[in-house]
């Protein structure tokens, strides 16, 4: 392949994936939702489950997205340096996400702010949000997918906690937000918390958080305790789907962290509602992939 | 009117002020007729602006929501994926707009508040809940797109009017007295949250 032809193969692959994402749910969410229904006892719970399995069957059923809201796109990019298309990958994953909007369809999620018009093409500048973290002496390309759509963006926040606060601190902010905006962000929520220094450090580690997968664990004990305490926590509020009530309100709670500075604990949460489109996808220096997220895909 | 058909308790449209008198919160209802998509820049153009709506929604459904559309030919429009949108948003709108539009049902997400409440009391109207993110679900329910109104706001803002074939399940979130689902649920999950709060900190002191 030339190196052309290389950029159209990834831009139609990455067109394909971001559509299939916004119509089937990944296998880690899809067996936690399992879970979480078949707990359920009561009437309105019951019936709100069924309809969110019977939308999920009937979305790949007519080939639609399963939500409306497909969200702005956001793109977590680990690249090798020696990756051959790293010089056109921002542009390409754009014209993926142009692509996508059309064929699959996807709903038009960019207004141009101050202009404040609908762009009618669902990129804009700075949209679709593209993340990077270089890898040194590597040739792969890591791409996590994600839509954010507006319900659950709307719960995120961050702020910076006096080191007095403690970690005593983050557990208010985080269960704070549960219930005044989680409940409307449809629950059960995948929950994203970053623990670092400032507003930005925290908020990027809370979005990465939503990356990992449903039922995995911080590396670090006293975080992964947390992750536990957190998850037990908000379940125990009730939210139950759509936060109408119910046994349960999260899928998980995902906590990243750094050190943070003496004088200040930076915290955010972000969250990812019941219909968490997230896509995993790697590819090696001849564009063969791997997907990690949903089995059973070909691009 | 109010229809029961399959076991389920069907409004259709036009609906009365008296057709939803004895409807409560937490009941489950669906709905046939005319439904039309208006969100944050129609309710805007609707209250402050005292633009007349172009779709009369009088004694029919509003739905809070931007679906995504497929152009057919002779301007008609296909509904691909339709659900709702956070209702929190057109809160500081909605008690105007009631009144204005005289709007019967109003579809959405999430609770809405005090605002609300009042123009469903005063007016006769209820807010619903379509369990959200369930588009495929929505959009099987809605049988054609009769008219596309205000479409210089774009796909997502655009008053799509609808007609609809058992639309639901809806879950009534505000009764026509006013009662508030979302509002009481939210005390017991606050007290519950306080209490998990106090047993979380005490096991979180990691500086010492």
């Amino acid at each position: 392949m030339t190196h052309e032809e290389q950029v159209k193969r990834m831009t139609d692959m990455m067109a394909k994936f971001v559509g299939f994402t916004g119509k089937k749910l990944p296998d880690d969410v899809i067996a936690k939702l399992t879970e979480l229904r078949s707990k359920e006892t009561e009437a309105m719970p019951k019936v709100i489950y069924d309809t969110m399995f019977r939308n999920q069957e009937l979305a790949v059923k007519l080939d639609r997205p399963s939500c409306q809201d497909t969200g702005v796109l956001q793109f977590w990019v680990k690249c090798g340096t020696g990756f051959p298309l790293i010089d056109d990958l921002e542009a390409l994953l754009k014209e993926a996400v142009v692509k996508a909007t059309f064929e699959t369809p996807l709903r038009h999620n960019s207004v141009e702010t101050f202009d404040e018009y609908n762009t009618g093409r669902n990129v804009g500048k700075g949209t679709p949000t593209v993340w990077w973290d270089i890898v040194p002496h590597s040739d792969k390309c890591e791409i996590y997918t994600y839509m954010a759509g507006g319900g659950c963006t709307l719960p995120g926040c961050a702020t910076v906690l006096m080191p007095g606060e403690g970690y005593e601190g983050v557990t208010k902010f985080v269960m704070d937000r549960m219930t005044s905006y989680g409940l409307n962000a449809c629950p059960p929520l995948l929950v994203g918390v970053g623990v670092a220094t400032s507003v930005e450090t925290a908020a990027l580690l809370s979005k990465k958080a939503l990356m990992r997968p449903i039922g995995s664990h911080n590396e670090n004990e006293r975080a992964a305790k947390m992750e536990k305490l957190l998850e037990d926590g908000i379940n125990a509020i009730g939210l139950g789907p759509q936060g109408m009530g119910g046994k349960y309100s999260v899928m998980g709670v995902n906590i990243e962290n750094t050190a943070r500075h003496p004088s200040a604990i930076g915290v955010a949460v972000n969250v990812g509602c019941w219909s968490h489109r997230r896509g995993h996808i790697i590819f090696d220096k001849d564009l063969n992939y791997e997907i990690t997220t949903h089995t059973g895909v070909e691009l | 009117m109010v229809k029961y058909e399959n076991g389920k308790k069907i409004l259709v449209t036009p609906i009365s002020a008296e057709d939803l008198a004895d409807i409560k919160i937490g009941d489950i209802l669906y709905l046939s007729g005319s439904l039309t998509t208006c969100r944050d820049v129609a309710h805007r153009r609707v209250v402050e602006e005292g633009r007349e709506i172009p779709v009369d929604v009088r004694n029919n459904a509003i739905l809070h929501a931007g679906p995504i559309i497929r152009p057919l030919e002779n301007d008609k429009f296909e509904m691909v994926s339709v659900g709702p949108t956070t209702s929190m948003r057109m809160e500081k709108f909605e008690y105007e707009f009631v009144k204005t539009t005289g709007v019967r049902v109003i579809v959405g997400k999430g609770g809405m508040k005090e605002n609300t409440a009042a123009a469903c009391k005063d007016f006769g109207c209820i807010h619903v809940v379509i369990p959200a993110g369930n588009a495929v679900v929505a959009a099987v329910a809605v049988e054609e797109i009769e008219r596309a109104e205000w479409r210089d706001l774009g796909m997502p803002e655009t008053l799509w009017n609808c007609r609809v074939k058992e639309f639901g399940p809806l879950i009534v979130s505000i009764d026509s007295q006013g009662r508030n689902y979302f509002e009481e649920k939210k005390i017991e999950y606050n007290k519950r949250k306080d209490e998990q709060i106090e047993k979380i900190c005490k096991e979180v002191k990691f500086i010492k």
